[in-house]
């Protein structure tokens, strides 16, 4: 239930998140306001970020509890497992929790703290002192590497969705019998929408249809 | 048809076990799985080696003795069904055959194939019932209960009690056959006074045997024998947040 | 020692007896209760009822069970229902009816007073159930249904799908499991009574095997109950479960306790044929098929391999409703058994070795659709696909009788006590309610009956005298009684033949099905018993059981029980030569009307059957209980 609850929140803030991203298509103006709105929200930006930091460690606490208990629950694993309905996203979550976790840690050094990529203090703020996020992202996701990285760390997070979205329901008891396959269809879509949706923003880059704002 | 078969022996709880292969041949496609055992346990008989132990009882799908995994699946291939009502013409002639025990931590190796499922007795005596004294029953007709409440009580209370949810459950949770006692009692306006503490009660025990957690793969209700649905998991957990609420409500 | 058999029935009218038979009964006041130990050995719906109930009453119980579970009791597998004469339907029910199909039903070999007793308190078993809350189902006006069955005129038959034997079951398993909670009852699983203990010649304990790790136990206590089901698998091939014996009640035969009527065996008539000799059971299809579904063999013997499909209308032989136009169909058992096996062995019998009849749906389809037919019976029809690989609703199923019921039992007066005082036997395992032959759905209501009603309201009748007896285990009678347990089961481990078990087992239920099976005959009895204990001679010198005593061991537990089917097998014979009539079930071939049906002989056989144990090699002495007949009258039973 705690797992359920916190993985909701989780997903409002990828869904948000998201949402921010796309407006790198609408153009440089969008997104590089859309981020010096979210600078200026200030202490209230910090309270939000703590506030995601600590469902992200319930999360995490909760179910490597709950997998030690599960794993505790057969010591003696089947010779021959046949698996009849259970899916290869439902069975993994652990595994690809935990890619995913990487990767997220990845991302906020990336473009958050900018620690890997040197280059990006080379960009030059506006006139009012507002940084460049749209030429930030266009660079981060020239090199082939860093975009590879992002679509498999995406792909891992929609396969974890596709089974933590509908789940969501069961582990609240928010479903019945006629609910049950259709919110799990429904899950699947949703979590490999916003695998389109994310990964639309590095091919963009890749194909060239984004330009960066400014040379460095 | 002929078989090859890998089956699990197990002395006793304490020494470890492996598998063994045999081979049975001349088997009638119309010939149950229980039977095809039988078969070989009589030759084994007459090579003078112990028979292989397996439980079964009524053989035909309604005690829920029988437990084997065959071939990495609950009660074989052939759902829903329990491994009693499966045939050998659902296998090709000259298959390779896994039999294993139901492997849940909570249910111990007694010996071969036999494991003891006494945790699920114990979750049911936790407060799996209704109080209900012989000789004080209100009229039977007096309490209506809707058809369609009647039916998905049913529906619940068909649980046969194998433990074939622990053992195909990646986690070995028993929350199918918590869940399906849960919701038979809490669907019938008869189970309403006892509604909270049943559930509370029910889901302690069940933890404390050693069950594993639901992750809501659905594998259980893929290989119960009584269609169980998984979405009782789901009414379990109604019934537990609303009982927990009510509690720490103080009501 | 036994003088004259008293049924101990109250006097009185027979609607009154019950009740004054309750208000004059001996008590025992609640903190008293907690003094006695009682032993329930068996844990279905009758054990596991009474054992609640006791428990709930606040008497110390120990329930015992063979299985790993109370719940898997074989009361499980009952599909069709359980009667109780609500009479909900208007349709002109009453106790009183229920009372005389049972007493009509059981071809007038079964006592008034328990019937009448039986019937009244069907009502208060379906209260009881629903407030356990048994999912019968309903209408959708929220209120009881209820279906046809077989031998009655009304519809009277609460059910829960297919399945009420298992929702009943669980209903008394949770009343158990909450008593057990309360420590009330403590439950013994997997443990098997191999003897009976008699101190002062009153059944004061028994003796335990524990099928896990072989330990021998001695149990004391102040009465014995008795509720370990039917010797339905002494036929080898029944619809009984595998576990099923009749090592508990036969044992409590040897050491004094009186077997009555054995011979009745009830064949059902809706079974799955048998397909293969490595068959290890029979599955039934409910009887409620025979609501919907209709039973007809080709006229010709020339057919009967053609596909169903293909033969007209006008060439099939609709026997059963040809024969009884009124009850048609749902003819009782031992008379659908019986015209399935003669038109069997007429050659029109169809499916593999021309043991079977149609059981169609095609009417019932075309009339209700497929849907309701599926709500009905969707489960007995998928099971009937796992087994045949056929689909039901498009070909006619194939049936064929198999035994399924014992009436017989252990002989039990009116408070449900043998003659054996303190051990009282319940549910299948006694003889009281069915006499020749029951009908269907009241094998569950019996088991209930006795649980939860009777024996609750008569042990204290006994027990009030038994204060401060209980003996201890220590006592030589517990001692010598282990000490035989253990020298037969040493005697099993130690033949060391080269048969198995089944061997045994099977060859007995052959020679059984054929010589004391649906029909019977003085030649083939009296060769049967010859044969018989040729064969349990056989067996004790030629059997190979193999493994330690000391572990679990599924051959050994099975060998002790094939061991008691092999001698009681004889004592069936025996009565059903002794039973020199036809009735209900029991037909003898020499007794029998111009159209073939059972005649009975009331003038010397209106009597129950109950035969004393004299010692092995010795005859057993018969005892009869007259069945006196105060309020229905002997008529030839007709179903035209």
């Amino acid at each position: 239930m705690i797992v359920a609850i916190t993985g909701m929140i989780l997903i409002l803030f990828v869904i948000g998140h998201l949402l921010g991203n796309l407006q790198i298509f609408i153009g440089p103006h969008w997104i590089n306001g859309y981020s010096q709105h979210l600078r200026d929200l200030g202490p209230l930006l910090w309270a939000i970020r703590l506030f995601l930091l600590t469902a992200v460690i319930i999360h995490i606490w909760v179910t490597i509890h709950l997998a030690i208990e599960n794993r505790r629950a057969r010591p003696e694993a089947y010779i021959d497992r046949r698996y009849v309905k259970a899916t290869f996203a439902s069975r993994h979550m652990v595994m690809s929790g935990l890619i995913v976790l990487a990767f997220i840690i990845y991302h906020l050094a990336h473009f958050t703290v900018r620690v890997t990529d040197t280059r990006f203090t080379l960009l030059k703020a506006d006139p009012l002192g507002h940084y460049d996020v749209y030429s930030m992202m266009v660079y981060g996701f020239q090199n082939y590497f860093v975009s590879g990285f992002y679509v498999l760390g995406l792909f891992l997070l929609a396969l974890h969705l596709s089974h933590g979205s509908s789940s969501f329901f069961q582990s609240l008891g928010l479903n019945d019998k006629k609910l049950t396959p259709r919110l799990a269809l429904g899950g699947r879509i949703f979590a490999w929408l916003l695998f389109a949706g994310y990964t639309s923003i590095p091919l963009a880059i890749l194909l060239g249809l984004i330009k960066p704002a400014q040379q460095l | 048809m002929n078989f090859k078969l890998k089956i699990w022996r197990q002395t006793n709880a304490q020494t470890p076990g492996k598998l063994v292969d045999y081979d049975v041949r001349d088997i009638s496609p119309h010939t149950s799985f229980l039977e095809m055992l039988d078969i070989l346990n009589e030759q084994l008989l007459g090579r003078g080696e112990e028979p292989i132990a397996f439980d079964s009882d009524c053989r035909e799908g309604i005690c829920g003795t029988c437990a084997l995994t065959v071939n990495g699946e609950a009660h074989g291939p052939d759902h829903p069904g329990a491994v009693c009502e499966l045939y050998m013409r659902k296998f090709r002639d000259g298959a390779t055959i896994t039999i294993e025990p139901f492997r849940v931590g909570a249910f111990p190796i007694v010996k071969d194939l036999v494991i003891d499922r006494s945790p699920l007795d114990r979750i049911v005596q936790a407060g799996g019932f209704i109080s209900a004294r012989a000789g004080s029953a209100p009229e039977a007709n007096s309490i209506l209960i809707p058809k369609h409440d009647a039916d998905l009580a049913m529906e619940a209370a068909a649980c046969i009690g194998c433990g074939a949810c622990a053992a195909a459950c990646p986690n070995g949770s028993a929350m199918l056959f918590t869940a399906a006692k849960v919701s038979h009692l809490s669907l019938l306006p008869q189970g309403y006074p006892e509604r909270e503490s049943r559930v509370l009660k029910m889901v302690r025990v069940m933890d404390a045997e050693g069950f594993g957690n639901c992750t809501n793969t659905y594998e259980c209700e893929a290989v119960c024998p009584a269609e169980i649905s998984a979405s009782f998991i789901a009414k379990l957990n109604r019934e537990y947040a609303r009982a927990r609420l009510r509690k720490s409500a103080g009501e | 020692m036994i003088g004259t058999l008293d049924p101990k029935i109250p006097p009185g009218p027979l609607a009154q007896k019950w009740r004054s038979h309750r208000d004059h009964s001996r008590l025992v006041s609640p903190n008293n209760r907690r003094k006695f130990d009682i032993i329930v050995v068996g844990s279905g719906l009758a054990g596991g009822s009474a054992a609640a109930t006791l428990g709930e009453l606040g008497y110390r119980v120990k329930c015992f069970c063979f299985q790993d579970s109370a719940r898997r009791a074989h009361s499980i597998a009952a599909q069709g229902g359980i009667n109780a004469a609500k009479n909900y339907q208007n349709d002109g029910d009453s106790v009183y009816r229920l009372f005389h199909d049972t007493i009509k039903g059981g071809d007038f070999r079964s006592r008034e007073a328990n019937v009448y007793r039986l019937a009244e308190i069907s009502n208060n078993i379906i209260d009881q159930c629903v407030a356990q809350g048994v999912p019968f189902a309903r209408e959708y006006g929220g209120l009881l249904a209820n279906r046809s069955f077989g031998g009655a005129q009304v519809s009277r038959t609460f059910y829960a799908r297919g399945q009420t034997g298992q929702q009943l079951l669980l209903g008394c398993y949770q009343a158990l499991c909450r008593q057990i909670a309360r420590d009330t009852v403590r439950m013994f699983p997997q443990t098997e009574m191999l003897d009976l203990v008699i101190v002062d010649g009153q059944a004061k304990g028994i003796i335990t095997r524990s099928l896990c790790s072989g330990k021998i136990d001695r149990h004391a206590a102040d009465a014995v109950v008795l509720a370990t089901g039917g010797y339905g698998n002494v036929f080898y091939l029944s619809t009984n479960a595998r576990g099923c014996n009749v090592t508990a009640t036969y044992r409590a035969y040897k050491r004094g306790a009186l077997f009555a009527n054995p011979a009745f065996t009830q064949i059902h008539p809706t079974c799955i044929p048998v397909s293969g000799e490595h068959q290890s059971k029979l599955t039934l299809m409910s009887e409620s098929l025979r609501n919907d579904g209709r039973v007809w063999v080709p006229k010709r013997k020339e057919d009967r391999d053609k596909p169903p499909g293909e033969i007209p209308e006008q060439e099939r032989d609709y026997y059963l409703e040809r024969k009884y136009p009124s009850y048609g169909n749902l003819a009782p058992r031992d008379i659908s058994s019986r015209a399935a096996k003669e038109v069997c062995d007429e050659g029109r019998g169809v499916g593999p070795g021309g043991r079977g009849v149609y059981l169609d749906f095609a009417d019932a389809i075309k009339r209700l659709g497929e849907d309701t037919i599926r709500e009905r019976y969707g489960n007995l029809f998928e099971v009937y696909e796992k087994i045949t690989g056929e689909n039901a609703y498009k070909v006619p199923m194939r049936i064929y009788p198999a035994v399924h019921y014992t009436m017989g039992g252990l002989w039990v007066d009116y408070d449900l006590m043998s003659n054996v005082p303190g051990l009282f036997v319940i549910g299948e395992a006694n003889f009281s309610d069915h006499g020749a032959n029951r009908l269907g759905a009241s094998a569950l209501m019996q088991g209930l009956a006795d649980g939860y009603f009777i024996l609750p309201n008569t042990l204290p009748n006994y027990l009030a005298s038994q204060m401060g007896k209980r003996p201890s285990p220590d006592f030589p009678e517990f001692e010598n009684a282990e000490n035989e347990v253990r020298a037969r089961i040493e005697r099993l481990l130690t033949v060391n033949g080269t048969r198995s078990l089944d061997s045994f087992h099977r060859e007995l239920g052959v020679l059984l099905w054929d010589q004391c099976g649906m029909s019977r005959h003085e030649k083939g009895l009296r060769e049967s018993l010859q044969k018989i204990p040729e064969l349990r001679e056989q067996f004790w010198r030629d059997v190979r059981v193999l493994g330690s005593d000391e572990d679990f061991n599924q051959s050994l537990e099975r060998a002790g029980r094939v061991a008691d089917f092999l001698e009681f097998a004889e004592l069936m014979c025996m009565d059903a030569l002794e039973r020199d009539e036809s009735a209900g079930a029991h037909f003898r071939e020499e007794h029998q009307t111009a159209d073939g049906e059972a005649l009975r002989d009331d003038e010397h056989h209106a009597a129950v059957f109950a035969w004393e144990f004299q010692g092995n090699g010795q005859p057993p002495k018969l005892h009869r209980e007259p069945l006196r007949f105060e309020t229905v009258h002997l008529t030839q039973r007709s179903y035209k």
